[in-house]
Order: structure tokens, then C-alpha cells, then sequence
């Protein structure tokens, strides 16, 4: 990245942890979301915009690591802050085993998608009918305001907390960018025959990503659960959760750093206004068109996501000083 | 023994017997044509060889070692690295980002490889194409790329397969030039060619392939005159008409 970029984000940073200062709670809450999505979607990122697996269950791994999480402490009592380690743990298992049984046995492009698809919806049916984790009416989670809790009384709290998260992911990712790991995720992504032949391990590398993505996805898991306070499996494992992590860094830029993180600046506060809005007015569900043309708008105009536009923007206005 | 010693090697795909026990070897330091009319099984030996597909039957010893069963990654890092007759850059990333995935096989650090990487581009005559994106090269360019990829993985031995088809007389010339100048680097190169002057003038040893078989192994010279080879790709008339 150019120097004008890092000093930008340097910038970008100071205001995001500034602005709780003159924020209300209402729009930290969307600030919140923002980060949130942002984060899960630079997860999904790892395994799908660079290494190109593309993932439509990552719901599966939210939900692991949201359950876990939850029940761990409601029946165990064991910190939230301690539980999202087992939950994320717990979602890299799946992830191996879904990585395992997709690339052990080839499966490539669509019927990759199936598979994680297929891994979620298998979750979500389980957790539907197992009554220990609160079956169809899910789990949930009594407010305390205890911080060791991972509950905070100010809205405040969780907004470091998700732009840690999102910071801390986004940083990884540069780190992965950066390494043989990244070079041989977007090799792989380009041309997997081209990448074996030059001595990548192909199917230990794709596996690499995806352990390392529900990881991540596992552990954005275990917020969702302490910032919703409850969890239900349709929602928490259903499809729409899935597309929902998909959806930002696909509109803001697959495979690009900050795409993920752009997208979501751009989706989730209309994603949230709209919601709101819709609702209010009694047409509740509209978000869901206002999403889908946006979507639609975004593949016939920018099949690359908004990021590189805004790069070659920035880098025309720096040619031009 | 041989570098590359490969001995029965057969494979058959449904009713087709693409190769039907082939034996061929290929010592270290030389430079071997690997030619023979369309279907002959070139490109089928090239997948045996460098672990893309399993033969049927036979064996297969690369320095010595049994490699049948490796898989394409693990043969690269023995030291067997292969380029696709169809090429197959890895289009979005750059030039150098291109050959720097070959380069990591050696060198895992990122700096240590994209110095190594900008050493092979420049022993290419690719450096002033470093941060194109790959799509943006011409066929030429591309075949270029896709031989930098190989040589960038520190290969003992290099497998080319058509790297010259497609280019003009002077481009051919090139690309027989950079391959003898690889060759003096010490790597041992088999090559699968159609353009005959450029294969004649290049190897040292010539293996003529048809339909699954090797017909004849020599020098240059006497695959040009051998009445076999000549019927292979002419038909029997030919073949027997010239003494």
C-alpha cells in the first residue's frame, strides 16, 4: 500500500476510535453493525476473495462459535471472554472438516458452494431439534452489565470491542497478504493446475485458509451472541446470515484488503436505515429489495468491487498534486 | 542412473491407449526433443511424469527416487518443474507476482523471493514488464512467463511443452536461445516441440513418439533421415520412397 493510503487509514483509525465522543448510542449501534460485518467479511475474505473457495455457510461457523460461546457460559460459567476461544476452536474444527471433505475430494466452484451451504443448513436442523441448546427458540442470555461478562452498560464497549475486532483482522489479513500463504492462496485462486505445478500444496494451503477463516468467523461468532444477548438458529446459522457475510466484501472488493471493510461502510448503514425505515412505514422485508438491487447494481458496474475504483481514484488525485 | 528414467510407462483413457509402455531417459546436463505427430502422447508422458496423472502401469524415477503416486507440488520440490502448452498465467496478479509464486518453492521469505524473482525476469528479458498484470501480455510474452514460472522454482529438471508454438521465426529464436542459456545454467531440459528447426537445432538427443510408442531415439541428425520417423509424420509412401 502507498504511503497516501497508509497515512489515510492511520487517519480513518483516529476518527474511529474518536467518535463514541460525539456519538449517540442509536448511531453507535450502526457503527457497531458496520465494524461487525466488516470484520466477518474480512474473514470470509481469507478463504474466499483470496484463495477463491467460495464459502456460502459461513453462518455454520458464527453459529458454532455464537453456541458455544453462550452455552459455555451459561452452564459452565465460564467467561464469555475465555468461551469465544473454545467456540472459535470448536468452528476451525468444522472448518477442517468441511475443507477436508471439499478439497480431498476435488470439489471445485459450485459444488464447493453447496457443500458449505449443505454444512450449514445440517447445523442449523440439528440445533433446531436439540432442546439442551434451547431448540427452535434458542438461547438466552440474562443482562448483567458485567464487564468479565463480555456485557457492558455503554454502548461504548461494544464499539471498541468490534473495532478491535475488525482492526485486528484486517491486520492479519495484511499480514497474510504479505506471506507465502497469501501469494499461494491468490495463485491457487487464479489457477490451481499452475499453482501445483510450482510446488503448492494445494489442498494443505486451501485447508490452511479455511481453518483459519472459521477461526475468525467463530470467534465474530461469540460477539454476535453477547451483543444480541439472544441466538436463535435461523438465525445465527440460516442463509441469510451467510449472504449477509458475503455481500460486503464482494461490494467493496473481494480479495482486496479493504474491501471488506468498505463494503460494509457502505451496506450495513443501509442495510440498518432501510430496516428501520421499511419497518416503520409497515413494509417490512423492502431492505431485502433495496439490497438485492444494490447487489444487482453492483455486479453490472463494478464486477470488482468498489475498492479498486476508489484506489485508482485516489491514486490519479496523487499523481495530479 | 539417469535424472529422469521413466520404463513401461502405459496409460489409457476409456478406449483410448494414449501410451502403451514407454521407456525413455533423459541424463543430467542434456537437452532431450520430445516430438511425434498429434495424438502421439507428448503431453500425456509430460502429465505422468511430473505427477498430474498416474500411469496404469510402469515405473517412473526422478534422481533416482520412485515418483509415482507424488503429487505435482512434491515433484517441484524435488526439482521437476514442468510449463502447460496451454499457458496458464495467473491472469489478476502482476508479472513479478507471477514468478514469485515459483521462486517461494526455494525460498519461503517474501523479499528473498521477489529478489529471486526479479533476477529470473530479467534473465528472460520480462523486467520491464514486472507490474503488468499478466493478462496484459502477449502470447509471446506469456510463453516467456510461464517459462520464468518453471525456472524460478530452482528446477534440475525443466519440462517445456510447446513453449515455442504459436511465435514468429525471430520469437522462436529467442526462446531456443533462453533455453540453451537455462541449459548452461544446469538444468536439464525435455522438450515437447513441433517447430522442427528449433528442436533439431537445440537438443542433443531427439525421441520420436507415435501412437503411444517411441519409434526412435538419436541424435538430431539421424531422426531426420530415419525412414520410421519420416513415415510417422508423412505416411508409408514416404517413408519407404526415400532410402
Amino acid at each position: 500500500m502507498s504511503h497516501l493510503g497508509r497515512t489515510l487509514m492511520l487517519i480513518a483509525l483516529v476518527i474511529l476510535v474518536a467518535l463514541p465522543a460525539v456519538l449517540g448510542s442509536r448511531a453507535l449501534t450502526v457503527f457497531v453493525f458496520i465494524f461487525f460485518y466488516a470484520y466477518l467479511g474480512q474473514a470470509w475474505n481469507i478463504l474466499s476473495g483470496y484463495g477463491g473457495q467460495l464459502s456460502a455457510g459461513h453462518a455454520a461457523f458464527v453459529g458454532v462459535g455464537a453456541y458455544t460461546t453462550t452455552v459455555l457460559a451459561m452452564y459452565a460459567g465460564i467467561s464469555p471472554w475465555l468461551g469465544m476461544f473454545a467456540g472459535a476452536g470448536l468452528a476451525a474444527l468444522l472448518g477442517a472438516v468441511v475443507g477436508f471433505l471439499g478439497f480431498r475430494f476435488g470439489l471445485r466452484g459450485f459444488y464447493f458452494v453447496l457443500l458449505t451451504v449443505a454444512f450449514a443448513e445440517v447445523c442449523r436442523i440439528v440445533a433446531l431439534n436439540t432442546e439442551a441448546i434451547g431448540g427452535a427458540l434458542g438461547l438466552y442470555i440474562t443482562f448483567t452489565g458485567d464487564p468479565w461478562q463480555f456485557q457492558f452498560q455503554d454502548n461504548r464497549g461494544y464499539y471498541y470491542v468490534a473495532l478491535a475486532l475488525m482492526v485486528a483482522a484486517t491486520g492479519l489479513t495484511a499480514g497474510v497478504e504479505r506471506s507465502r500463504l497469501g501469494a499461494y492462496l491468490t495463485a491457487i485462486r487464479e489457477d490451481e493446475d499452475a499453482a501445483e505445478a510450482l510446488g503448492v500444496d494445494t489442498f494443505r494451503y486451501k485447508l490452511v485458509a479455511i481453518v483459519l477463516s472459521a477461526f475468525l468467523t467463530g470467534l465474530g461468532g461469540a460477539f454476535y451472541a453477547t451483543y444480541l444477548f439472544s441466538l436463535q438458529p435461523n438465525t445465527v446459522f440460516g442463509i441469510p446470515l451467510s449472504v449477509d457475510i458475503i455481500l460486503r466484501p464482494v461490494v467493496g472488493g473481494a480479495g482486496t484488503l479493504l474491501g471488506p471493510i468498505l463494503g460494509s461502510f457502505i451496506l450495513t448503514p443501509l442495510a440498518e436505515l432501510s430496516r428501520t425505515y421499511f419497518a416503520r412505514t409497515g413494509l417490512a422485508g423492502t431492505h431485502l429489495v433495496v439490497y438485492g438491487l444494490l447487489l444487482i447494481a453492483v455486479v453490472l458496474f463494478l464486477p470488482r468491487g468498489a475498492y479498486p475504483h476508489l484506489a485508482r481514484a485516489l491514486a490519479r488525485r496523487r499523481t495530479a498534486a | 542412473m539417469a535424472l529422469l528414467e521413466a520404463v513401461g510407462v502405459a496409460k489409457r483413457f476409456g478406449g483410448l491407449q494414449a501410451l502403451g509402455g514407454v521407456s525413455l531417459a533423459v541424463e543430467a546436463g542434456e537437452i532431450v526433443g520430445l516430438i511425434g505427430p498429434n495424438g502421439a502422447g507428448k503431453t500425456t508422458l509430460f502429465h505422468l511424469v511430473s505427477g498430474f496423472l498416474a500411469p496404469d502401469a510402469g515405473t517412473i524415477h526422478f534422481a533416482g527416487e520412485p515418483v509415482v503416486g507424488l503429487k505435482p507440488h512434491a515433484l517441484c520440490r524435488r526439482g521437476l518443474a514442468r510449463t502447460f502448452q496451454l499457458v496458464k498465467p495467473f491472469p489478476g496478479l502482476t508479472v513479478l507476482e507471477n514468478v514469485r509464486v515459483g521462486a517461494l518453492a526455494r525460498l519461503p521469505r517474501f523479499p528473498a523471493a521477489t529478489a529471486q524473482a526479479r533476477e529470473v525476469l530479467a534473465f528472460v528479458g520480462l523486467a520491464a514488464k514486472a507490474d503488468l498484470p499478466a493478462r496484459a501480455l502477449t502470447l509471446a510474452e506469456r510463453k516467456r512467463l510461464e517459462l520464468a514460472r518453471a525456472f524460478a522454482t530452482g528446477p534440475r529438471l525443466l519440462l517445456l511443452d510447446e513453449v515455442m508454438a504459436g511465435l514468429t521465426p525471430t520469437e522462436t529464436g529467442e526462446v531456443v536461445e533462453l533455453c540453451r542459456r537455462i541449459n548452461a545454467t544446469g538444468v536439464t531440459v525435455l522438450l515437447i516441440e513441433h517447430v522442427m528447426r528449433a528442436v533439431m537445432t537445440l537438443s542433443q538427443r531427439v525421441v520420436v513418439l507415435n501412437q503411444g510408442q517411441v519409434i526412435a531415439t538419436g541424435p538430431p541428425a539421424a531422426i531426420a533421415a530415419d525412414p520410421r520417423v519420416i513415415e510417422a509424420y508423412l505416411g508409408p509412401e514416404h517413408g519407404h520412397a526415400d532410402p
